[in-house]
C-alpha cells in the first residue's frame, strides 16, 4: 500500500516505522485538535474563490458570460473546478477530512466523557491558597457539623459531593474535607455540537442526493403540472428518480403585481401574489391558492415558491390570407428592475417561417434620440419593440432550442423600404403589415405570468433538528462552568480552621463571590477572614492576574 | 409627528451621533496623547487596585488622561443614546423594524456595537476600548451615508420574521466581533510589548491599560458570546429565510459564502484557544482574520458583488 511505499523508500532514517505503527500516528495527527484548527482554516480559504468566480449551479448565465469575456482562462478554470468550488474534489476532500477528523475526535472523547461522569471529585489541593479563589474562618463548630453544612451547600448548588473522613496521615492531616465538582454537561454539549455537525451534513447530503429543484413560468389562465418537461430548468440529486415527483398541477388564475407609484421607494415591488387552484393528483378535487413571496404552497412535501414575475404579451400573427398562424401570450424574461423583457416568438406554420425577435417595455419612455426605455415596472403603457426574420427557424433537425433565443443561421432579417432593418413598435391594441406581404402582427395585451420554483428538499426537518440540537450543545459548551471546590477542616495550633477553595476549570468567572457565599453557608454566622472574594476576583480581572487557570491543555 | 418628520428626525438623530461620537473618539485620542508622558514605575502585572495613586495625588498629564477618558465615555454615552433615537425614529418613519437596507443595517449595526461596548465599560470597564471602538463607529456611520437610503417601505422578499431575527442577530454578532476584534488587537499589540520592554521602561499609554492576559480573557468572552449568535443568523434564520424566499436553504450565493468564512474562521478561534501552540497570540490573529471576512462581507460583497442579496444588505 501507500504506506509502505513510502517507508520502503526512507532507507536511511532510523529503524523504519513498522506500518501499523506509521498508520496510528496518522491517525493521532488527523484526529489532533491541530490538525481541526488546519482543516477549518483550508474549509474557510477553499470556500474564497467560489465567491468571485461563477458558479454552475448558482447563476448559469454568468458562467457563460465569464467564459465569452475570459476565453483563455476557461479551459484552465474548468480543470480545476472552479465554476463548481462547493462540489469539487478538493472542496469535498477538505470538509470529508474535517469530517473524518471529526468523527475521530468525537468518539475517544466520549469513552473519556462516559468515565468522567462516573468519576468522583477529584482529591483537594495541598494548598488552598494557590487555587485561584480561597477563604479560611475559625470555629468553634464540631468539625463534623462543618462538614455536613459544607456537603449540603454544595449539594444546594447541585454539586456533586464527596466527604473523607479526617486522617492524620498524608501530607496534610486534616479533621474532614469535602470534595465537590459539577458542570459535566459541558463536555455533553460539546459532544451534542460536534455530533450534530455531523448530522447536519449528512442531512444536507441526503437532501441533496433524493431531492430535486426546478423552475416554470406559468402565464395566468394557463396551468403546470408536475412533469419533468414542464420545467424550463431542473436539477436533482443522483438518487432522485422522476417518478418521485408528486403528480400535482397547478392552475394560475391570477398574478396579481404592484408597485410603489410613489415615495421613495417609487418602482420597487410592493406585492406578488399568484391566486389559482392546485390538484393534489389527477383524481382528487382542486383547493385554492394563495402563494407570495416568502409563503410558499406546500403539497406531499413539495414546495412551490413564487420566485419571480414578468409580462407575457398576447400576440397575434396572421398569414398574408388573414389566416390566425400564431396567437397567445408568450413570456418575456425582465432582464431590469423596471421589466424591460426580452423575448422571441417563432411562427412555423408560415412559408417562408417567422421569428420575432425583441423586447418589451411596460411602462414606455422615449428619450431624445427616440430610444424606447421603461420608465416603470408596471404594465400602464407598453410597448412591443421587433425586429422581424424569415427563413427556416432550424427547428426541423430536432435539435433542442431555446425558447427564448432565435437560431439565425437560415434567417435573414426583413427590411422596410429604406433597405434598413426595419423596428416594429407597436402599443396595445396596435397592428402593423409585415412588408413585401408577410403577414400581419397585433400586439393585444398582456398578461402576467409567475416564475414558480418548486422543490423538493428530503431530510429539511432533520437537518433543522440536528442544527438545533448543535446551538444548544454549543450553548452549553460555551457557557456551563466546570467548577470544583473543596471545603478542608484542619486543626492549627490548638484551633479549628477551615479553608474553602474553588476551581473554575475556563476561564473568567468571578470565583470570589461563590466562596463568599460558600464560606456564609458552611460557618452559619463564622467570619470570612482574607480577602473578600468579590475585591480579590475585580482585582484579579483588572491586574489580569488570571482568575482561574487549568483549561485542559489538549484534548 | 408625521412619518416625514420622524425620518427627518432619524436622519438628524444619525449625523448628530456621527458628530457627538466623533468628539468622543476625539476625547480618547487626547487621553492618548496625555497618557504617553505618564511614567509608570510599577509594573501593572504586580500591583493589585490598591497600588494605584488616588485621584488628587495624580500628576498632570495623569489627571489629563483620566478626564479625558472620562470624557470619551460620557460622549460615547451620548452618542449612543441620539444614534439609538434614530434608529428609533426610523423604524416608526418606516413603519417596520428599521433593517430593511445596508444603511440600515449598518446604524443598527453601530448602535448595537456601542451598547454592547457601554454595556462592558460598566461591567468590566473596558474603557480602554475607547479609541478603536468610538474610532470603528464613526467610520461606519460616515460610511453608512455613501448607502444613504431613504425611509421606504419593504421589498416583498424581506417582509418576514425571519428577516427581523436574521439581521438582529447578524447585527449583534457583529457589533459583539467589533469589541472582540478590539480586545484581540489591544491583545496583541499589548503582549508584544510585555514581552519586549523592561519593567522599569514602560511608561506611555500601553501601561495604562490592563494586562495581555486580561484582553485575552475579554477577547474569549466576547466572541464567546458571538459564535453562537451568528451561527444562529448565519446558519438557522439566514437558510430558513432563504428557503422561504427563494426556494433554498443554502445556495452558495457570495454573501452565504462569507457567512460561513466567517463562522468557520471564528470556529478556528475558538479551537486555538484550545490548541496548544496557537493559544494567544495564533488565536488573536485568527480572530482579527474571522473580523476582516466578516468586514468584507457587509462592505466588499454588497458594494461590488451580484448574487440575490444584492439588492438588499
Ligand atoms: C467540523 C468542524 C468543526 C467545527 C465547526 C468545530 C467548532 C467548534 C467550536 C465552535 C468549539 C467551541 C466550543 C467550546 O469552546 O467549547 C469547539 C470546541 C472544540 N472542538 Fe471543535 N469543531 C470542529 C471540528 C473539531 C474536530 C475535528 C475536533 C477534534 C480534533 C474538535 C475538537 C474540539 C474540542 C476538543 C473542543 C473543546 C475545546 C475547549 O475545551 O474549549 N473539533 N469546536
Amino acid at each position: 500500500m501507500v504506506l509502505d511505499e513510502r517507508l520502503g523508500q526512507r532507507p536511511d532514517t532510523a529503524p523504519p516505522l513498522p506500518a501499523r505503527q506509521f498508520a496510528r500516528w496518522i491517525w493521532r495527527q488527523l484526529v489532533s485538535m491541530r490538525t481541526a484548527l488546519l482543516l477549518l482554516l483550508l474549509l474557510a480559504l477553499a470556500a474564497v474563490p467560489g465567491s468571485f468566480v461563477p458558479q454552475v449551479d448558482v447563476d448559469a448565465q454568468a458562467v457563460f458570460a465569464f467564459a465569452e469575456k475570459y476565453p483563455y482562462l476557461v479551459g484552465t478554470f474548468e480543470a480545476l473546478g472552479l465554476f463548481d468550488v462547493y462540489a469539487s474534489p478538493w472542496f469535498s476532500a477538505i470538509y470529508l477530512l474535517l469530517m473524518v477528523s471529526l468523527v475521530g475526535c468525537i468518539i475517544p472523547r466520549t469513552f473519556v466523557y462516559a468515565r468522567a461522569l462516573r468519576a468522583r471529585p477529584p482529591q483537594a489541593p495541598r494548598h488552598f491558597d494557590r487555587m485561584p479563589a480561597s477563604g479560611a474562618f475559625d470555629t468553634d463548630a464540631d468539625p463534623d457539623v462543618v462538614v455536613g453544612r459544607a456537603v449540603q451547600a454544595l449539594r444546594n448548588q447541585r454539586y456533586r459531593v464527596d466527604r473523607d473522613a479526617g486522617t492524620s496521615e498524608g501530607p496534610v492531616p486534616h479533621l474532614g474535607v469535602v470534595r465537590a465538582e459539577k458542570g459535566y454537561l459541558r463536555e455533553a454539549g460539546n459532544l451534542v455540537f460536534h455530533v450534530s455537525l455531523v448530522g447536519v451534513l449528512v442531512g444536507v447530503a441526503v437532501g441533496s442526493l433524493f431531492g430535486y429543484r426546478g423552475s416554470a413560468i406559468v402565464v395566468e389562465g394557463e396551468g403546470f403540472s408536475n412533469t419533468l418537461t414542464q420545467y424550463d430548468d431542473f436539477t436533482s440529486g443522483a438518487l432522485f428518480e422522476p417518478s418521485d415527483l408528486p403528480p400535482f398541477s397547478v392552475a394560475l388564475e391570477e398574478m396579481n403585481v404592484s408597485f410603489w407609484i410613489d415615495g421613495t421607494q417609487r418602482g420597487a415591488p410592493r406585492l406578488f401574489e399568484a391566486v389559482g387552484s392546485v390538484t393534489p393528483a389527477p383524481e382528487e378535487p382542486a383547493e385554492p391558492f394563495d402563494i407570495t413571496v416568502n409563503n410558499p404552497l406546500q403539497i406531499d412535501g413539495t414546495s412551490v415558491f413564487l420566485v419571480g414575475q414578468g409580462y407575457a404579451p398576447i400576440v397575434t400573427v396572421r398569414d398574408s390570407d388573414g389566416e390566425v398562424v400564431s396567437s397567445g401570450a408568450v413570456p418575456f424574461l425582465p432582464a431590469d428592475p423596471t421589466y424591460t423583457s426580452t423575448g422571441v416568438l417563432k411562427i412555423s406554420a408560415t412559408d417562408p417561417q417567422l421569428g420575432l425577435e425583441g423586447f418589451l417595455v411596460p411602462t414606455t419612455g422615449v428619450l431624445d434620440d427616440g430610444t424606447i426605455v421603461s420608465v416603470f415596472p408596471s404594465a400602464f403603457d407598453p410597448t412591443l419593440s421587433f425586429f422581424a426574420w424569415e427563413g427556416d427557424l432550424g427547428l426541423a433537425d430536432g435539435s433542442p432550442q431555446s425558447v427564448y433565443s432565435l437560431d439565425k443561421e437560415q434567417l435573414t432579417r426583413v427590411e422596410g423600404a429604406d433597405g434598413e432593418a426595419l423596428r416594429i413598435n407597436l402599443g396595445r391594441g396596435e397592428s402593423v403589415e409585415l412588408p413585401g406581404g408577410g403577414g400581419s402582427v397585433s400586439f393585444d395585451g398582456i398578461r402576467n405570468f409567475a416564475r414558480f420554483q418548486v422543490a423538493q428538499a428530503p431530510l429539511k426537518e432533520f437537518t433543522l433538528a440536528a442544527a438545533v440540537a448543535g446551538m444548544v450543545g454549543l450553548l452549553g459548551s460555551l457557557f456551563l462552568r466546570p467548577r470544583r471546590a473543596w471545603v478542608r477542616v484542619r486543626e492549627v495550633d490548638g484551633r479549628t480552621v477551615v479553608e474553602v477553595a474553588r476551581l473554575d476549570r475556563v476561564s473568567g468567572a468571578d470565583l470570589g463571590a461563590d466562596v463568599d457565599d460558600l464560606v456564609a453557608a458552611v460557618s452559619g454566622e463564622g467570619v470570612a477572614r482574607g480577602t473578600s472574594g468579590k475585591d480579590r476576583a475585580r482585582r484579579a480581572w483588572l491586574s489580569g492576574e488570571g482568575v482561574a487557570r487549568g483549561r485542559d491543555p489538549e484534548s | 409627528m408625521s412619518v416625514e418628520q420622524w425620518a427627518t428626525l432619524s436622519d438628524q438623530a444619525f449625523d448628530g451621533a456621527a458628530v457627538v461620537l466623533a468628539l468622543a473618539w476625539i476625547a480618547h485620542l487626547v487621553e492618548y496623547a496625555a497618557s504617553r508622558k505618564v511614567a509608570y514605575a510599577a509594573s501593572p502585572v504586580t500591583v493589585g487596585a490598591a497600588a494605584s495613586p488616588t485621584p488628587t495625588e495624580l500628576p498632570e498629564p495623569e489627571r489629563r488622561a483620566t478626564l479625558f477618558g472620562r470624557i470619551g465615555v460620557a460622549l460615547s454615552v451620548l452618542g449612543t443614546g441620539v444614534l439609538g433615537l434614530g434608529v428609533l425614529a426610523r423604524g416608526t418613519a418606516a413603519q417596520r423594524v428599521p433593517w430593511g437596507n445596508m444603511y440600515e443595517f449598518a446604524t443598527t449595526g453601530v448602535f448595537l456595537a456601542m451598547v454592547l461596548y457601554l454595556v462592558l465599560v460598566k461591567l468590566q470597564g473596558i474603557a480602554w476600548l475607547g479609541p478603536v471602538v468610538t474610532g470603528f463607529a464613526v467610520t461606519v456611520l460616515g460610511l453608512s451615508l455613501l448607502v444613504y437610503t431613504p425611509v421606504g417601505p419593504l421589498v416583498p422578499a424581506l417582509d418576514s420574521h425571519w428577516l427581523v431575527l436574521h439581521v438582529v442577530a447578524a447585527a449583534i454578532a457583529g457589533g459583539a466581533f467589533v469589541v472582540g476584534a478590539g480586545a484581540s488587537a489591544f491583545f496583541l499589540v499589548k503582549s508584544r510589548a510585555e514581552r519586549r520592554t523592561p519593567v522599569d521602561q514602560r511608561h506611555g499609554y500601553l501601561w495604562r491599560l490592563p494586562t495581555a492576559d486580561s484582553m485575552d480573557r475579554l477577547a474569549y468572552r466576547v466572541h464567546a458570546f458571538a459564535f453562537p449568535i451568528w451561527t444562529f443568523a448565519a446558519l438557522i434564520a439566514g437558510p430558513i429565510w432563504a428557503y422561504y424566499a427563494w426556494g433554498r436553504f443554502w445556495g452558495w450565493d457570495p454573501k452565504e459564502v462569507w457567512a460561513f468564512i466567517t463562522w468557520t474562521v471564528y470556529a478556528g478561534y475558538l479551537h486555538a484557544r484550545a490548541t496548544a501552540g496557537w493559544r494567544g497570540k495564533g488565536a488573536a490573529i485568527i480572530a482579527l482574520i474571522g473580523f476582516l471576512t466578516f468586514v468584507f462581507n457587509f462592505v466588499g460583497i454588497n458594494l461590488f458583488g451580484s448574487g440575490l442579496h444584492a439588492y438588499a444588505f
